[in-house]
């Protein structure tokens, strides 16, 4: 019975899957893990560990404000503001930034760890990235003072945003 | 294509050359006593050597692409294609259009690998010498930032812009690499799998999620560009390229591809590179670089010199397939001609077009309208801001106006 599953099993990879030209090697799982930094809205993806908006306070004052400013509000440059513009976005002038325009998030702890801050990227710890993260969202009045982000309660922070976006994309055109 | 000899008004042709010569300076008189003229230096003596990587000549040092960089950060980079100051439909690998936006890493191709994992049945690692034993292919091709031509705010909008300012963030070449669908039937696509996760390996791991329909279909793991390999600032050693579709979801320095259920909602495809309606909803996903078409000749900086003959001159393309016809106005779009196009004509490729133009002298308002093998028209600028309302800013592709002035000085007409 093992004997014919197992055979069934063989057969059926074989069958779904035989790779045409067999170039490449198979993914090391050490590989995988040092790359796969991405993480879905539903928080898959997310690392162990937390951080608070009073750690990210901190941590915002001597890595980011230099270039983001402050309170996220007066950066180097009007395209790297982080906070405001809520109420904004049907109006001519409208202010994309976290707070007001950001649909997720998930996407604010991907993009700082992946990308920020800007001289050293991928230099911050997973507690850090929670951190920050709590803290801009406070800057943006998203979350309250004393939230702790984990990968538990990150994905169900609600974007005020959330539900301004509209897929443009219809297959086969 | 209509015969355009057959078209083209003789006597116009004839009283614009009397004119050109009434015009010009008269040249020294013929005279059968002229002593014989010196031979130019570069015939007396010996030439240079030949560099082992060519450089254009010192004489074309204007032909230059303009860099602008972003964010005060000179890492965050955009940089336009000189379209003025070229011929046919080849962007030099020099002259690219690139946009970065965490500086151009440093690649040491030995040492790039490609990820390919999520949901297949073998997730795979290949290296640059596996993916170029792939069957390869070759295709001519667009590659336009979806922020090019970023005007729909009149405030931003200087009035000595010349056609690298409206228009440089396309360019064109011939893309070298492999299918895509290729490499990832070697991992094996599982059923289900909708979207791909493609990031880059530079220093914000760039990263946008596209259908699994276009990874498919016409995907393009390119290695090399007009014949070398790719320059770092296009993503040496390896890109993404997506036909028709907006630059940023091209990515460079690629080295992972995931496949999943659902888009991974980046940075890139939410915060950035969507497109804020007026009832402040905005549109994401936004991939196809719509029908557009600039004239090259005349345009600020290309002024013609004297009334009589020119060909106006300029570039049409469409995301969305082949070029169908180009119609040109000298008259601010009152009447419209047609405009022969210049073979090759490929889709989503740049297609040249030209149309004689006997300039009487007076002012004049140029304006090309290109329509697509699929009918799509070119709109009116007026047309598209008011559908797209003042915070739109991708996708821009409205009729664009050189107006001419008495003299011949073009400058930009909104
Ligand atoms: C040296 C300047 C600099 C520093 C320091 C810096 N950033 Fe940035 N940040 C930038 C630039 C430049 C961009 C825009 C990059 C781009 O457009 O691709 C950016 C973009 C961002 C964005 C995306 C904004 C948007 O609306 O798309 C976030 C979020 C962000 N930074 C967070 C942070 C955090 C958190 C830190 C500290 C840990 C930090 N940054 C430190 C320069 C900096």
């Amino acid at each position: 019975m093992g004997a014919v599953a197992g055979l069934f099993l063989l057969t059926g990879a074989a069958l779904a899957a035989d790779p045409p030209y067999g170039f490449g090697q198979p993914a090391t799982p050490g590989e995988i893990a040092g790359a796969n930094i991405d993480i879905l809205p539903d928080g898959t993806g997310l690392p162990p560990g937390q951080g608070s908006v009073g750690q990210g306070a901190a941590l915002y004052a001597s890595t980011c404000a230099a270039c983001h400013g402050e309170r996220g509000e007066k950066p180097l440059d009007a395209t790297m503001r982080l906070v405001g513009g809520a109420g904004t976005l049907a109006t001519p002038k409208a202010v994309q930034t976290v707070g007001s325009y950001w649909p997720y998030a998930t996407t604010l702890f991907d993009y700082i760890r992946r990308a920020m801050p800007f001289p050293a990227p991928r230099s911050l710890s997973p507690d850090q990235v929670y951190a920050v993260t709590a803290y801009v969202l406070r800057l943006n009045g998203v979350v309250p003072d004393g939230t702790v982000l984990d990968a538990a309660s990150l994905p169900r922070v609600r974007m005020p945003n959330r539900d301004g976006f509209i897929s443009a994309y219809k297959p086969g055109r | 294509m209509p015969d355009e000899s057959a078209k083209w008004p003789r006597r116009g042709l004839l009283r614009g050359a009397g004119l050109a010569l009434a015009a010009a300076p008269l040249r020294k008189a013929l005279a059968a006593d002229e002593p014989a003229q010196a031979p130019p230096r570069w015939m007396t003596e010996q030439g240079d050597t030949v560099a082992d990587y060519g450089m254009p000549s010192p004489y074309e040092r204007a032909v230059i692409r303009r860099i602008r960089d972003k964010q005060k950060m000179p890492t965050v980079i955009s940089t336009m294609t000189p379209l003025q100051d070229l011929v046919g439909i080849i962007t030099p690998n020099g002259l690219h259009h690139a946009r970065c936006h965490a500086g151009v890493p440093a690649i040491d191709p030995d040492r790039h690998r490609l990820l390919v994992h999520g949901m297949v049945d073998r997730p795979m690692s290949f290296g640059m010498d596996d993916l170029t034993r792939f069957p390869s292919v070759s295709r001519l091709h667009f590659l336009e930032c979806s922020g090019n031509s970023k005007f729909f705010k009149a405030a931003l909008i200087k009035p000595n812009w010349t056609a690298q300012d409206t228009h440089g963030q396309v360019s064109c070449a011939e893309w070298t690499g492999v299918r895509l669908a290729d490499v990832l039937a070697e991992a094996g696509v599982q059923k289900g799998a909708t979207w791909m996760l493609a990031e880059g390996a530079d220093a914000c791991a760039m990263s946008r999620s596209i259908p699994i329909e276009k990874a498919l279909d016409d995907a393009i793991l390119a290695y090399a560009q007009n014949g070398e390999r790719l320059r770092p600032e296009n993503g040496y050693p390896l890109r993404l390229f997506l036909p028709g579709w907006e630059g940023n979801t091209s990515v460079k320095w690629l080295h992972r591809l995931k496949l999943g259920t659902q888009p991974f909602e980046t940075r890139d495809e939410t915060a950035k590179y969507t497109d804020l309606m007026p009832d402040g909803t905005a549109l994401q996903f936004n991939f196809v670089m719509e029908v557009k078409s600039v004239i090259t000749f005349p345009s600020p900086g290309k002024d013609p010199k004297q009334p009589g003959f020119h060909e106006i001159g300029g570039l049409a393309w469409s995301g969305r397939g082949r070029v169908a016809r180009v119609e040109v106005s000298t008259d601010g779009g009152a009447n419209w001609r047609e405009a022969t196009l210049q073979e090759p004509v490929l889709p989503q490729c740049l297609t040249r077009f030209r149309l004689p133009w006997d300039w009487d002298g007076g002012p004049a308002v140029l304006q090309s309208r290109a329509t697509d093998e699929t009918g799509d028209v070119q709109p009116t600028r007026e047309k598209l801001l008011a559908a797209r309302g003042p915070n739109f800013i991708y996708h821009y592709n409205a009729i664009h106006s050189w107006r001419v002035a008495p003299g011949g000085e073009v400058k930009l007409a909104v």
